[in-house]
C-alpha cells in the first residue's frame, strides 16, 4: 500500500493558538478519507497544509514519501476544490477548467480537449461558453471539480465542497463524488463538518476536535465503537453518561455512551433505569422521547412504524428504560 | 409641526413609490444635467461659433474653422506635449501605486491601512497651489533635491540626465523631467485609490486557486490578479490622464516654455477672448479620453465588471 500524505506530528500555530496540534496521520493512494469536525477543529487547516497555502510550524508532511515543507501550492500532485468554488470571474467556463493546462503550456488542442473532456464528467460539457455568474450553486460547484480534476491530481483535496448546496442537491453531489471517486481511482481528502456526509462517503474518517484528532477509524467503526465522548457524540447521537449517574445505572464512573435506538422501553435487556419524559419530538419515521434521569437528559428514539402513536408514553410520566450491555460502549476518560 | 402631523405625508410616500423617487432625484438631476451637462454643452455650442480675429469679438456664425485650426503645427504641438505628458504621467503613476496599494489590501493590519490611507490623502488637503510652489522651491538649484543629489554624489549623473532631449532642461525645475516629477506627485493619490478598491474585492481564495492549479506567482498576475483589477487601474489612469490633459498651473510654474492645453485654454478664453478656439481646444481632452476608454475596452478592461 503506498501512503498518498502523511503527517508527522504536524502542528501549525498562529499566535497562541494552536489550529493544528501535533496531528500524525497516514492517508493511503486511492482511499476516500474525510476530515470531521466542528468549524475550528483544525480540519480545513490540515488541508491548507497539504495543498501548500499553510506552512506547519512544526513536524513534517510528506505527499508520495516526498517532504514538501518548501515545495510551493503550484508545483504539488494535489488540487483542491474550494469551499466557495473560487472560479475565476474573468472567465468562461471552459476557460476556467482548461486554466490548470494552460499555465503548463499544454498545446491548445490538447488543452481544450482535456478541459471538455473534464466538462463531460461532470455533465456540464454544454455550459463551456457560459461565465461562472451564469451558472446555479451545484453547477458552479461542478466547474470547480473539473477544474480540480483536469490536471489529473494524485490526490483530490475538498473543501466543505457540499456546504452552500439545499439537502437534496448536497445528497446528489455526495452519490456523484462518491462514484467519481471509484471511477478515476485517485485519492480523495474530504473536509467536512456533516457527520452523515462523512459517513456516507468516506472509506475511513478523522474526527477533529480543538487542533487534535480524536480518532481515526473507518465510519462503522466510529459509530459502533467511539473511543472518546467527543466521538460519540459528534459522530451520530449518543447519550454520553459520566460521573454520578454512571455510577447509578452500572455501578462504576467511567463514561459510557449508548445509542438513543438502542434504548427500549419494553423492559428488555440487563441495564434498566428510571426517569420522567420530558419532551417527545415527532420525525416522521421515528420519535424522539427526551427522558430526565437524575437531572440528566437521556435520549432515545422510537420506530414509528413499529410503534403506533398510542403507545407512546405521555410527558411527564415515569417511564423505564433499559438497554443490552453489548450496546454500551466504555470511552476514554477525558 | 408633530411628527404625527408627518404621518399622512410619510404613508403616501411608502404606498407612491414613484412619487417618491420623482422627489428624490429631481433636485439632484437637474443640477447634474443643469450645472454639469447644461454648461458642458453650452460651451461645445460656441465651439462652432465665430471668431473674427480683426475686430476681436465672436458672433453666433457655424463654423468648423475652430476644429481644423486644432491641426494648425502650433496647436497640433501643444495637444501632443499635453498628451506625451498626459500618459508618461499616468504609467508612472500606475507603476508606483499598483505595489502600494497590493501591500494596502493584502499585508497590511487593519491599523496600517489606516496609517497608509491618511498618508496617501494627507497632501490632497494642503492647498494644490501651495504644493506646485513648494515643488518650484525643493527643484530649484538652491533646493532641497540638488542638496541632496550633491551629497550622494550623483550631481553630475543629473546633469547628463538633463542634457538629454525633451526630458532636460537648464535645472530640473525647468526641465520636463521635473514638471513629470510634480505630475507624478500630485495625482499618485488618484491612482492608489482605485487600484486599492480595486484589489480589495479579488478574494485571496482566487489567487490560492491559480497557484493550486500549478500557476507560478508571475501566471498568476497576469492572468488573475492584473485583468481583476484592470479596471481600477483604468479608473485610476482617467483621473491622472485627464487631471494632467486640463491643468495650467504646473505648466507655468514649472518646467520649459510651451503651452499645455490647459494653458491654451485659459490664454484663449481670457486674455484673447477667444471662447470657440477654447472651446474647441476643451473638446480635445474629452475625445482624447473617448478614445482611451474605447482602447481599453478592447483591451479586455472591462469584461471582470
Amino acid at each position: 500500500m503506498t501512503i498518498a500524505v502523511e503527517f508527522s506530528s504536524v502542528s501549525r500555530h498562529y499566535g497562541s493558538v494552536k489550529a493544528v496540534d501535533s496531528v500524525s496521520i497516514a492517508i493511503a493512494e486511492g482511499e476516500f478519507f474525510s476530515m470531521l469536525g466542528p468549524s475550528g477543529s483544525g480540519k480545513t487547516t490540515c488541508l491548507r497544509l497539504i495543498a501548500g497555502f499553510e506552512q506547519p510550524t512544526s513536524g513534517s508532511i510528506k505527499i508520495f514519501g516526498k517532504e514538501v515543507a518548501n515545495t510551493p501550492p503550484y508545483e504539488r500532485e494535489v488540487n483542491t476544490v474550494f469551499q466557495d468554488y473560487a472560479l475565476f470571474p474573468h472567465m468562461n467556463v471552459l476557460e476556467n477548467v482548461a486554466y490548470g493546462l494552460r499555465v503548463k503550456d499544454v498545446a491548445n488542442i490538447e488543452c481544450m480537449k482535456r478541459a471538455e473532456d473534464a466538462l463531460a464528467l461532470v455533465a456540464l460539457a454544454e455550459y463551456g461558453q457560459r461565465k461562472p455568474s451564469e451558472l446555479s450553486g451545484g453547477q458552479r460547484q461542478r466547474v470547480a471539480l473539473a477544474r480540480a480534476l483536469v490536471n489529473r491530481p494524485r490526490v483530490l483535496l475538498l473543501d466543505e465542497p457540499l456546504g452552500a448546496l439545499d439537502l437534496k442537491l448536497r445528497e446528489k453531489m455526495q452519490m456523484e463524488l462518491k462514484t467519481l471517486h471509484k471511477k478515476l481511482g485517485i485519492t480523495f481528502i474530504y473536509v467536512t463538518h456533516d457527520q452523515g456526509e462523512a459517513l456516507a462517503m468516506s472509506d475511513r474518517v478523522a474526527v477533529f476536535n480543538r487542533g487534535r484528532i480524536e480518532q481515526v477509524d473507518t465510519p462503522r467503526n466510529l459509530y459502533t465503537q467511539p473511543k472518546t465522548s467527543f466521538v460519540a457524540d459528534f459522530v451520530g447521537t449518543a447519550n454520553v453518561v459520566s460521573g454520578d449517574l454512571a455510577q447509578l445505572i452500572v455501578g462504576d464512573r467511567q463514561p459510557f455512551s449508548i445509542r438513543p435506538e438502542h434504548i427500549r422501553m419494553d423492559g428488555t435487556g440487563e441495564v434498566s433505569v428510571n426517569g420522567v419524559v420530558a419532551d417527545i419530538q415527532y420525525h416522521g419515521a421515528t420519535s424522539k422521547i427526551e427522558v430526565d434521569v437524575s437531572g440528566q437528559s437521556i435520549a432515545m428514539v422510537v420506530s414509528n412504524t413499529e410503534q403506533p402513536d398510542a403507545q407512546l408514553p405521555e410527558i411527564g410520566k415515569n417511564l423505564s428504560l433499559c438497554w443490552s450491555k453489548t450496546h454500551m460502549v466504555m470511552l476514554e476518560t477525558a | 409641526m408633530s411628527t404625527l402631523a408627518l404621518r399622512p405625508l410619510a404613508n403616501t410616500l411608502y404606498r407612491n413609490n414613484n412619487l417618491f423617487l420623482f422627489l428624490l432625484l429631481t433636485p439632484p438631476l437637474l443640477w447634474f444635467g443643469v450645472a454639469y451637462l447644461g454648461s458642458l454643452f453650452a460651451l461645445l455650442w460656441q465651439s462652432f461659433y465665430t471668431f473674427d480675429s480683426f475686430s476681436m469679438s465672436v458672433s453666433p456664425e457655424f463654423t468648423l474653422e475652430n476644429y481644423r485650426s486644432l491641426f494648425d503645427a502650433t496647436n497640433l504641438d501643444i495637444i501632443l506635449r499635453t498628451l506625451g505628458m498626459a500618459i508618461s504621467v499616468t504609467l508612472a503613476c500606475a507603476a508606483i501605486a499598483f505595489p502600494i496599494a497590493y501591500y494596502m489590501t493584502r499585508y497590511a493590519t487593519p491599523r496600517e491601512r489606516g496609517c497608509f490611507y491618511v498618508g496617501v490623502m494627507l497632501p490632497m488637503w494642503a492647498s494644490y497651489i501651495v504644493k506646485a510652489y513648494a515643488w518650484t522651491v525643493i527643484l530649484s538649484q538652491q533646493g532641497i533635491l540638488y542638496w541632496f543629489i550633491n551629497h550622494l554624489g550623483l550631481t553630475n549623473g543629473l546633469n547628463q540626465v538633463l542634457q538629454l532631449p525633451i526630458i532636460g532642461g537648464n535645472t530640473l525645475a525647468t526641465s520636463n523631467l521635473g514638471r513629470f516629477i510634480v505630475f507624478t506627485y500630485l495625482w499618485l493619490p488618484f491612482m492608489i485609490l482605485p487600484i486599492q478598491a480595486a484589489l480589495e474585492r479579488v478574494p485571496s481564495n482566487l489567487l490560492q486557486a491559480s497557484s493550486d492549479l500549478g500557476a507560478r506567482p508571475g501566471q498568476t498576475f497576469r492572468k488573475i490578479l492584473f485583468p481583476l483589477v484592470f479596471p481600477g487601474v483604468i479608473a485610476g489612469s482617467i483621473f491622472t490622464f485627464s487631471l494632467t490633459l486640463g491643468d495650467y498651473i504646473i505648466p507655468q510654474l514649472i518646467g520649459p516654455s510651451g503651452l499645455y492645453i490647459g494653458n491654451m485654454v485659459y490664454t484663449m478664453q481670457g486674455s484673447v477672448g477667444n471662447m470657440p478656439l477654447a472651446a474647441a481646444f476643451t473638446v480635445v481632452p474629452i475625445v482624447l479620453i473617448a478614445i482611451y476608454l474605447k482602447m481599453a475596452k478592447r483591451a479586455g478592461a472591462f469584461d471582470a465588471l
